[in-house]
């Protein structure tokens, strides 16, 4: 398999503080990796790094051997890289299906346009009409997002990043306030992504990583601290101790 | 048509008070007569203002308390270019136009960045200086304002008349012209991505927008709009003042704004119809106190809400939220 994604020595300082240190991560093409560690282990540091809303102190990240260090953040998302957030980041005043059609828009390079009404072009309506289906959004497409429930919001906030058609797709804790019978739907669709698409799942939740991932990758104090399959990282008795909390792990 | 097709269609169709409303604008002409064209034109030129403004307040999120920068240096281009070059009202007003979406374009760089507070203080800034500039320059006539700019009739036929009549006809038509191109821009994709960025920056950015790249394209257009106002304003008075650039200009059109309802094409447009009939009645009856009257309004109108100030039927409705 080939590295879609890779970085290289990465660091980003805040003042004396690193959060990331020296981290060098690789991915493969068609990965279903966890990033795992506890609070404060500089996972969404690493996101934002990945995804160019931070910039690092040093050290290089690299798409498809391209080196995108230095890439504004919207230029990555057209190159493939996509996240969802923790949080839901959500266009409040618009509706699911005006929040989906412009992101769709934009992915097929006619989001500037002035001059042309939105949705006029016939593939922006059918690939809206699938993500809708897909995500049980249909039956609330005309509400606004601000008055639809959660379970509904948390939906679109994937949706939105899947109407991005990732290649590499970077999900911050997505089923974060999901009610347990939600979580397997929500997953499910993950899990159904063409093989090709590549997914870095950032995960609190040990069952989900669990159960989601192939690979694992552990962060601790902003550094790489363990990397292997599913089971020798779960039997790892360092990630353990990291886990349970038995002070700062040794080796 | 599927669905999402259909619903997409719905959202930007005509609606029927849409079309009422464009009709009655020209009646408008017919309505206001000898008496009230003047004020009816200042009216037309303070709507399509209020528009431009509403396109990056209310659409971008923009919060800008120096408009008036973009408008005043239209009104004084329009005048310097039929002073010193040509007196063809048409040709002057994509002069102005020009003029102020180059400023607008230029000064976009400015409002890209920072947060509102940041905004307010720059725009306020930009409109400052240039307030200054036309008042210690000697070309713009200073204090007293560019006077003396002779105008010639429209399109070679229709001279600009004392009672306004020419004038409110041609401010009409401008904006009528300027509300069928901010229709256009709000239902396109790019008009989204704006209502986007307004809601929310992060994602927008994270969709792929280029955040910065649409915020000066829609200052720029906003800017250039604001300049035709300004530049009708010159043309239909015969003059360009001080007042155009001054902060009041700015802060009275974004209570238009406020009035009408930001975020909406036609709040503008209704914002100047009250901002001034209101202007007018209150200081017919009580010329040194009106602003008293309107400042009481305004509170009340935000501590009320728009929806139910002009919905009385919500009144007494129960859990129809504040």
């Amino acid at each position: 398999m080939s590295v879609v994604l890779e970085t290289r020595d990465l660091v980003k300082r805040f003042g004396a503080f690193a959060a990331t240190n020296k981290v060098s991560l690789v991915v493969e093409r068609g990965a279903r990796q966890a990033l795992i560690g506890p609070n404060g282990a500089g996972k969404t540091t690493l996101i934002n790094l990945l995804t160019g809303v931070l910039e690092p102190s040093s050290g290089s990240v690299i798409l498809d051997g391209e080196d995108i260090t230095r890439l504004p953040s919207h230029q990555r998302v057209r190159r493939g890289i996509v996240r969802t957030f923790q949080i839901n980041q959500l266009f409040n005043e618009l509706t699911p299906l005006q929040s989906l059609a412009l992101t769709v828009s934009n992915q097929l390079g006619i989001s500037g346009r002035i001059w042309q009404a939105l949705g006029r072009d016939e593939r922006v309506a059918q690939r809206c009409d699938e993500l809708l289906r897909q995500f049980h959004l249909d039956d609330v497409q005309d509400q606004k997002v601000s008055l639809l429930a959660y379970g509904k919001r948390r939906q679109l906030e994937i949706a939105t990043a899947l109407a991005c058609n990732p290649r590499v797709l970077l999900l911050d804790e997505p089923v974060a306030g999901v009610p347990e019978g939600e979580r397997q739907e929500i997953f499910d669709i993950v899990n159904a992504l063409p093989a090709e698409v590549t997914v870095l799942l950032i995960e609190h939740d040990m069952d989900l990583v669990f159960n989601f991932a192939r690979t694992v990758s552990v962060l601790v104090n902003g550094a790489l601290f363990a990397e292997g399959d599913v089971q020798s990282i779960s039997n790892d008795p360092r990630v353990k101790a990291v886990y349970l909390g038995e002070g700062t792990p040794h080796g | 048509m599927s669905g999402a097709a259909q619903s997409l269609a719905a959202a930007r169709r005509w609606k029927p008070w849409e079309i009422a409303f464009l009709v009655l604008l020209p009646l408008s002409w017919f309505a206001a007569g000898e008496q009230h064209s003047l004020l009816a034109n200042e009216i037309a030129i303070f709507a399509l203002f209020a528009l431009s403004l509403d396109l990056i307040l209310g659409y971008a999120g923009i919060v800008s308390l120096g408009h008036a920068a973009f408008f005043g240096t239209g009104a004084y281009a329009a005048a310097l270019f039929a002073k010193f070059v040509m007196p063809d009202p048409l040709v002057g007003l994509v002069v102005a136009t020009a003029v102020t979406a180059v400023l607008g374009a230029a000064s976009s760089v400015l409002v890209m960045r920072g947060s509102d507070m940041a905004r307010l203080m720059i725009t306020l800034g930009v409109a400052a200086i240039l307030y200054e500039l036309a008042n210690k320059l000697e070309f713009t006539g200073g204090a007293d304002g560019l006077q003396g700019v002779t105008i010639a009739p429209l399109l070679g036929r229709f001279e600009f008349d004392l009672y306004g009549r020419v004038a409110f006809a041609y401010a009409l038509v401008v904006l009528i012209i300027g509300l069928l191109i901010a229709r256009r821009i709000v239902h396109s994709p790019f008009g989204w991505s704006l209502q986007a960025i307004r809601d929310n920056r992060l994602r927008a950015g994270a969709i792929g927008l280029n955040v910065d790249a649409r915020l000066g394209v829609i200052y720029t257009i906003s800017a250039a709009m604001a300049g035709a106002a300004g530049g009708v304003l010159a043309q239909t008075t015969g003059f360009a003042s001080l007042d155009g650039l001054d902060f009041h200009r700015s802060a009275d059109t974004m209570l238009m704004v406020v009035i009408g309802g930001a975020g909406w094409l036609w709040g503008g447009v209704f914002g100047a119809i009250a901002f001034k009939l209101l202007h007018d009645l209150l200081s017919a009856w009580t010329p040194q106190y009106w602003t008293f009257w309107l400042g009481l309004f305004l509170v009340v109108l935000v501590m009320v809400g728009r929806d139910r100030f002009f919905k009385p039927w919500l009144w007494f409705r129960k859990g129809s939220g504040a």
